[in-house]
């Protein structure tokens, strides 16, 4: 908060050539709710940022600042070394932004959207149609570009979107929830598609619900809740944060789940815990605490249907840091600000 | 100002290539308004006194008026649908000229004025009505009917950009204009009224543009009906087309 006082002054511009994105104490108020509390934020070039929080923990409105969309109350941020609120123009050139909802024309087609969007980033009309043919081919969608945007599926639609994004091969991309809604198969091409952007040096600012979309993406993610940055690291380090790692047994039958517990006991300061036929224990040494937990189980005759050392998920942490599971998706784009 | 005219453009472009692949769009356009005309003309028009007139000159030029002020729905539906399929956002964050979403959709409008203005008159012409003026006045009739329908989209822009739902967007609309239209000349005269409807309807900016058509077009008196309906349109950009503009700015739909 003591940055956000100060911050439309004196905050200098970090424009270095390894920065993309620098955000400094920004706070953004709707009426009484504080939906950005002071965030501070930096993501290195070529790299990717996962933004992940609850429904209406900012995430959107911390996108919509940082292209421009938005005004923030104060605080500072840069994007691509230009400043959000003097520099809002130029680096509207700059940036790419694909929402929640696939921003496209139902109406037009595939390859009347795109060429539409370039020619509002100033392309003359043959050069945009150009693009716009280019893009279809690396989508997936050149087949498809003469077809309204409505006879597509959802998978398509945010293909398309993403396309429109990348007309002006932007420096910075953002993506807000790009794989909300969509099919296990489309998520994985998109994810796929992403990764590719990423290879060529593209910086991302993705938001999602999904851990895993953020454990596979991310170099880095930073968790917000009630528009504070409440945890920022790689995958690894927030995982080990929440903890080591877990051996989990699976008894042959469920009767045996006290006994199991007592005969595990001994191999951690923590307690075993149990849940139907599955018991739980935290390990600190992973070497040899499979053949140490069944020789004990053995022991008293138990059976081992399976077993196994666990990492802790995302899921783990996010639970941990926010007291609450990562919600489901909302389709109510309001709900982020109120 | 070359951004500006070029994004407008674009923008109009956009609106009117989509026109005809919604034919429901069409349907608003052509259908709906022929049968409005058809009621009134044969339902309701044998019992209405209009003073000498035929009924069907009387009529045409009103229900024209009517029309274009419901045309004013388009814009607003399209530009709310705009706001919830994220376009507006999209268009926000590109380089281009801010009023430019807008003056593109009203730009098109006039497009699609002009062809509702002309289904109805070819109707009405098939049906009995006649123009009783001469061919310049006929034309200036035409040219006021695009400078108001152009005033009252950009009135529409904003209900369009303000409205949370589409269907609200609709209702505001027509809250609005079913009284204004209805309670002015446009269908029956004023005199016919109550007291308290005839002070309403002589003050209501549709009788003076009802009024000012009809005397372009069938050579009522003509009093100070076309300056007045003229300031009228040209108070409503004045006021209208900064709102608008100034809510897009700020962020539609927030």
């Amino acid at each position: 908060m003591s940055a956000a006082s100060d911050g439309l002054t004196s905050a200098p511009a970090p424009t270095g050539a390894e920065v993309a994105i620098t955000v400094r104490g920004l706070v953004k108020h709707f009426g009484q709710v504080r939906a950005l509390d002071g965030v501070d934020l930096d993501v290195p070039r070529g790299t990717v940022l996962g933004l992940l929080g609850p429904n209406g923990a900012g995430k959107t409105t911390l996108v919509r600042v940082l292209t421009t969309l938005l005004t923030p109350d104060s605080g500072t941020a840069f994007v691509a070394g230009l400043d959000v609120r003097e520099d809002a123009a130029a680096l509207r050139h700059r940036i790419g932004l694909a929402g929640q909802y696939a921003a496209i024309d139902e109406n037009l087609t595939g390859l009347e959207n795109l060429t539409m969007v370039g020619r509002l980033y100033g392309f003359p009309r043959a050069q945009a149609k150009r693009r716009g043919r280019e893009l279809l081919e690396r989508f997936e969608l050149d087949e498809a570009g003469g077809r309204q945007a409505s006879t597509y599926s959802g998978g398509m639609r945010r293909r398309l979107d993403l396309a429109a994004a990348l007309v002006a091969k932007p420096e910075v991309l953002f993506l807000d929830e790009p794989t909300t809604g969509l099919d296990p198969r489309s998520r994985i091409s998109l994810w796929e598609t992403i990764e590719g952007l990423v290879s060529e040096g593209a910086t991302v600012l993705l938001t999602t619900q999904y851990l895993d979309e953020a454990d596979r993406l991310a170099d880095s993610i930073t968790v917000i809740d009630h528009g504070r940055v409440i945890a920022h690291g790689t995958s690894d380090e927030l995982k080990d944060r929440v903890g080591g790692e877990w051996l989990e047994v699976t008894l042959e039958d469920a009767a045996d789940r006290d006994t199991a517990i007592s005969a595990l006991a001994g191999m951690s300061e923590e307690a075993p815990t149990g849940q139907d036929a599955i018991v739980s224990v935290p390990v600190r040494e992973r070497r040899g605490a499979i053949a140490e937990a069944v020789r004990r189980l053995t022991e008293q005759g138990i059976g081992v249907d399976d077993i196994n050392l666990r990492r802790p998920t995302l899921d783990d942490v996010f639970l941990s840091l926010t007291g609450h599971a990562a919600e489901e998706p909302s389709d109510d784009p309001a709900q982020e600000q109120p | 100002m070359r951004r500006l005219v070029t994004d407008t453009l674009i923008i109009a472009e956009r609106n009117l290539i989509r026109l005809p692949r919604k034919p429901e769009l069409l349907i608003a356009f052509t259908v709906q308004p022929i049968m409005f005309v058809l009621l009134f003309r044969y339902v309701f028009g044998g019992a209405i006194n209009t003073g000498g007139i035929p009924y069907v000159d009387f009529l045409i030029p009103g229900i024209i008026v009517q029309n274009i002020a419901f045309g004013g729905f388009v814009t607003a539906l399209g530009l709310n649908e705009d706001v919830h399929k994220g376009l507006i956002d999209r268009f926000r964050s590109l380089p281009m000229a801010r009023p430019a979403v807008l003056a593109g959709r009203t730009l098109s409008d006039v497009v699609t004025n002009f062809l509702s203005i002309c289904v109805l008159v070819i109707t009405g012409l098939i049906i009995g009505f006649s123009f009783h003026a001469p061919a310049l006045h006929v034309v200036a009739g035409f040219a006021l009917l695009l400078l108001f329908g152009y005033a009252f989209s950009w009135v529409f822009a904003l209900v369009g950009l303000l409205a949370s739902t589409p269907e609200s967007a609709n209702s505001v609309g027509f809250l609005a204009v079913f009284p204004l239209t209805f309670i002015s000349s446009a269908f029956v005269p004023v005199s016919s009224m109550p007291a308290a409807l005839r002070a309403f309807a002589n003050i209501n900016p549709f009788t003076i543009i009802v009024d000012a058509m009809r005397s372009l077009w069938i050579g009522t008196p003509a009093h100070n009906y076309v300056w007045g309906a003229v300031v009228w349109a040209l108070v409503i950009l004045v006021v209208f087309s900064p709102l608008a503009v100034a809510r897009y700015r700020r962020a539609a739909g927030t």
